[in-house]
């Protein structure tokens, strides 16, 4: 169980550094979000992966799952909701004012081309 | 207690000039007079015991992690500085009075003076290596505005941006050195430090801080090779010159040789370094001072000169070199200020500094050529004048030196010669200016300067002539109190006097005077000589090596960094993958000793559709809505890999914000392209497919690393006192809004400012509004389908409702404010898609921005509040009540805050959305205030 949780991790973590990687906006930003799907498994799995656990105190029950990983990734699930749109507001501000998408600045945009 | 007096006080004159204004001249200058004078009683007050032996100090802790004490000491050598700094402070003060045109601004004049003053005076009196080092570097700032005092004038501006760059980073060199010097020592204090002579000079770190803090003391003294800033600063109001490059900025070098000798000097490095650095300086800048046409040019070539002769003594390993050293820092001081205020009258009175344009001024200024001719007589060291006195000790000291074994006879040598040139230039300076026939062609017509203009100048040339004629009187006990405080030894025996009988030394300077006159007559010989050479100006290669600096700069700026953020995050990924990847080479296997657990076949489904999922994301994401979609799978099964790994409030809020989410961003495709153009190369591909791989390797084997291995957790506290100290069961929720209260304050502050980013993002952007898909279809023109309505409209309460029975269960059922605050956004959102903007924004006329904040100020009140009642921050209490149809319900100040972290997510959630969703509408902000505008 722990290596297919750990293959998942991994997968989910090369695509969405694959994505990371391209060269226009929405792509990134997608990738920025799988890639934080795949951190906050990351870190929720270093309290262990425990079944039939949940963290709520009840009388005579002593099998409890790591409750601190759980607090730490609920709230980076709520930031990274925060930083995913205020990611994609700014891509969709610089397609605004520079009616473009791409990621890179415009001069390596431009000295491409010049190449080409 | 009264010493700190002696340097505040003048800190506090720096405002006293603020107060009065330009045209009350006379007030201005007597009333920043006021606190100096004071703080020069003070210290003459002081006198008698510290010309005793006693060295009054004063000791206050500023920053004991640092070793940096507020600490003052007043020996000889500090006395004998503060009372050149004060006595000629003041003196310049009355100076500038009438120096300084009625347009230039008398208030910024003298709080810049009285500012350098203070920094001075901070320098010699320091007690504390680090805290010397901060008045040290206050001079140079404070310099830095008096050389630019005339900041319209772009040589101005350039000499003193050149003098800053050159004793600034001397300065950060120093600073090196005493941090090195403390780490031997082991203390910054300076009693300390001096004592630690042989622990010091036994250490390895001896050489490097040896070089690091003479580095600070030869450019901050101009010596060569880090003279040439000094001739530029030349472009400063002549009483800056008179006071800076005479007396004080350039003599703190010296005085932090004399000040460090006990604790640095003796070794061999020492004595080469120091005394040929000297010699040096003193010849090359003798004989460039001979060849300036600028009155001034001349004055700070010689006075580069004259502190070559100075380090050279300290150099010496000879008691009494450092006793002339010290003596001619007096006498220098006092004719050198005098002839910078010559030099000033002169360009004041006659409009030019330009000793070939000047000629018989005697006839127009006679009293100001007299002053002028004693003053540069005493440079030349011309007998019954104080220069002639601690020149004589000059030559004794450099006929006795002892290095440079069989060539010692070149040390005396170099001496006379740069006696000799000295005299020459001493020569030129008076006799071209005041004698001959009187200039026909000067801009004005000279006449003598108003009697309060010489009196300072008078005054210090009187000085001049008491120490030449009664040396033993005047300079006797205040040099031997320096001298003790430099060399550390029993109080040295001194017996100055003008007549030692026919000796060598006093051949050597007959010979000076004698050769001085020779060179003087075949100057011309000279300048023709020296014409054959190229110009160099110091000023333009200097400038010329910063832009260099500056250019290498930027091109490697522009090498690392160049715009590209695919570039960015590939070196960011290289270097992650580098330090993980070490990492776990160093595991000698990657299984860990847990037993693994077994598989079954829904984990397997669920882990290959997340994989699948995942790997289409990055697949297909040309096909922008596609990926999207398969994201949304991927959020999905994150959220159900949570609550079968019993973590339910993760698997709620997952659920929520993957609503929120998906939403979000498909409302963001609309207004970007629907594609992703095919624009990567296939090497690029194939790179960063590799990348990615082996990035996914690594986080899988330490994922799997970590997971097999057992860890020390911290979490049984949690468990253990979360009913009892926190009144919760969900231990998950207690820790959120309890033991770690403060983080969670912290996270909602950070979701409040990204959300109020977003709207300020938003304010004013203007996009193209595509009216079909990607394939041309054109949008439904059903934009508010009535099924959807309904159902909405519907659903609104129900989960309304669930979010508040979610909140209030939260903090013993899975649950709690963020979940709750989830669920209120998602159903109000959904109320929009379904109805519109519009329709939405008429019922709901509550701001979202004020809801945000609201809920920030309540969770940080609520931690207020337990101040109190005495407890720490976020410090909870609880009880149990009973409300009707729910039950016994345990409330906590915990609650309160959960309150405030629930309207946190909801103010921003919908601050994000709605103002998002306004874009599609024809109320667009950007639109509505164009309006208003027109």
């Amino acid at each position: 169980m722990e290596a297919l949780f750990a293959t998942v991790t991994g997968f989910l973590a090369a695509s969405g550094l694959y994505l990371a990687l391209r060269g226009r906006t929405f792509p990134v930003v997608v990738g920025l979000t799988l890639l934080s799907y795949a951190v906050n498994l990351f870190l929720f799995s270093t309290g262990g992966l425990t079944t039939d656990g949940a963290a709520v105190i009840q009388a005579g029950k002593t099998h409890y799952a790591d409750p601190l990983p759980q607090a730490l990734v609920l709230t980076a699930i709520v930031i990274g909701f925060a930083m995913t749109a205020f990611s994609v507001i700014l891509a969709m501000r610089v397609r605004g004012d520079q009616g473009s998408d791409q990621v890179n600045d415009q001069r390596v945009e431009d000295a491409k081309e010049e190449k080409s | 207690m009264s010493l700190p007096l002696i340097v505040l006080l003048p800190l506090l004159g720096s405002l006293i000039p603020l107060l009065s204004s330009n045209r009350q001249r006379n007030l201005n200058a007597g009333s920043t007079a006021i606190l100096p004078a004071i703080a020069l009683a003070i210290a003459l007050y002081h006198a008698p015991s510290v010309l005793g032996g006693e060295v009054p100090r004063f000791s206050l802790s500023w920053v004991p992690q640092l070793g940096l004490d507020l600490a003052f000491r007043l020996d000889g050598l500090s006395l004998l500085f503060v009372m050149l700094i004060l006595g000629i402070g003041l003196l310049i003060i009355l100076y500038s009075r009438y120096y300084l045109a009625p347009e230039d601004s008398m208030p910024r004049f003298y709080a810049y003076l009285m500012l350098f003053m203070t920094s001075m005076l901070g320098i010699v009196m320091a007690d504390n290596l680090l805290l010397l080092w901060v008045f040290w570097e206050l001079t140079s700032l404070s310099s830095f505005l008096l050389i630019g005092y005339w900041y319209k004038q772009s040589e101005a501006r350039r000499g003193a941006r050149m003098a800053l760059t050159v004793t600034g980073m001397g300065g950060l060199a120093m600073l090196a050195g005493f941090l090195l010097l403390g780490h031997i020592v082991g203390t910054f204090d300076m009693q300390t430090v001096l004592d630690s002579r042989q622990l010091i000079q036994a250490d390895p770190r001896y050489l490097p801080a040896l070089l690091l803090i003479l580095l600070g003391a030869f450019t901050k003294s101009a010596q060569f090779p880090f003279h040439f800033w000094l001739p530029h600063a030349m472009s400063a109001p002549t009483p800056v010159s008179a006071f800076l490059h005479s007396a004080t900025m350039v003599k703190a070098g010296v005085f932090l040789l004399a000040r460090l000798h006990p604790a640095l000097a003796g070794s061999q490095l020492w004595l080469y370094i120091v005394t040929l650095t000297g010699l040096v300086t003193m010849i090359y800048a003798a004989y460039f001072a001979l060849l300036k046409y600028d009155l001034k040019g001349v004055l700070a070539f010689s006075t580069v000169s004259h502190l070559g002769m100075i380090t050279m003594l300290f150099g010496l390993d000879s008691k009494l070199a450092v006793i002339a050293g010290l003596f001619h820092i007096i006498n220098h001081a006092t004719f050198k200020a005098s002839l910078f205020m010559s030099s000033g009258i002169i360009d004041h009175e006659t409009g030019t500094r330009d000793i070939r344009k000047l000629s018989g001024l005697r006839h127009s200024m006679p009293m100001t050529a007299a002053l002028a001719g004693l003053a540069a007589a005493s440079m030349a060291g011309v007998p019954l004048l104080n220069g002639f006195l601690s020149k004589e000790m000059m030559l004794t000291e450099a006929l006795g030196s002892g290095i440079l074994g069989g060539l010692a006879w070149l040390i005396p040598v170099l001496a006379t010669l740069g006696s000799v040139l000295s005299v020459a230039y001493s020569l030129r300076y008076v006799r071209n200016v005041f004698f001959g026939p009187p200039a026909t062609d000067l801009p004005k017509t000279p006449h003598e300067a108003p009697f309060m203009m010489r009196l300072p100048m008078l005054l210090l040339v009187g000085l001049c002539v008491l120490i030449g004629l009664l040396p033993a009187l005047m300079v006797t006990g205040i040099l031997e109190a320096a001298g003790q405080a430099t060399i550390l030894a029993p109080r040295p025996e001194l017996h100055l006097a003008i007549w030692h009988g026919f000796n060598l030394p006093l051949l050597m300077s007959a010979i000076a005077l004698a050769g001085g006159v020779a060179i003087y007559s075949v100057r011309r010989t000279l300048f023709s000589f020296q014409r054959q050479f190229p110009q160099r100006n110091a000023l333009m290669l200097f400038e010329y090596a910063v832009r260099q600096l500056l250019g290498a700069t930027q091109r490697g700026i522009d090498r690392l960094e160049n715009g590209s953020l695919q570039r960015y995050m590939l070196w960011l990924i290289v270097v992650v993958l580098f330090l993980t990847g070490s990492g776990l080479l160093d595991l000698t296997q990657l299984k860990g000793e847990l037993p693994l657990k077994p598989l079954d076949g829904l984990l397997i489904v669920g882990a290959a559709i997340t994989i699948l999922a995942g790997l289409g994301t990055a697949v297909l994401h040309r096909r922008r809505l596609v990926s999207l979609m398969m994201l949304s799978v991927v959020g999905l099964m994150v959220s159900l890999a949570f609550a079968r790994f019993s973590a339910p409030d993760l698997a709620l809020t997952q659920l929520a914000v993957e609503v929120v989410t998906v939403i979000l961003l498909m409302l963001a495709l609309f207004f970007l392209p629907q594609r992703t153009p095919k624009e990567s190369s296939g090497a690029r591909i194939v790179r960063d497919v590799l990348l990615a791989a082996s990035f996914g390797g690594i986080v899988a084997s330490l994922n799997y690393a970590l997971l097999t291995r057992s860890l020390d957790s911290i979490s049984g506290y949690f468990l253990a006192n979360s009913v009892s100290g926190g009144g919760g069961h969900n231990v998950v929720n207690v820790i959120l809004v309890d033991f770690r209260g403060f983080d969670t304050l912290g996270e909602i502050t950070v979701l409040c400012i990204a959300a109020i980013g977003i709207y300020k993002l938003l304010n004013r952007l203007r996009l193209f509004m595509p009216s079909s898909d990607s394939e041309g279809r054109p949008w439904s023109k059903d934009l508010h389908p009535m099924l959807l309505a309904t159902v909405s409209q519907t659903l609104l309460p129900l989960a309304l409702l669930v979010s508040v029975f979610i909140f209030l269960r939260g903090h013993n059922e899975p649950g709690g404010g963020f979940i709750a605050g989830l669920v209120t956004a998602v159903a109000l959102i959904l109320l929009y898609i379904a109805r519109g903007v519009d329709w939405a924004q008429q019922r709901l006329t509550f701001q979202y921005q004020p809801i945000a904040v609201a809920g920030v100020v309540i969770a940080a009140l609520t931690g207020v509040g337990s101040w109190f009642f005495g407890h720490d921050f976020l410090t909870s209490a609880f009880g149990h009540f009973s409300i009707p149809f729910i039950g016994e319900v345990e409330l906590a100040t915990a609650m309160l805050f959960d309150l405030g972290v629930y309207l946190t997510v909801v103010g921003a959630t919908l601050m994000i959305l709605a103002n998002l969703g306004k874009l599609t509408t024809r109320h667009r902000p950007s639109k509505e205030n164009d309006k208003e505008t027109v």
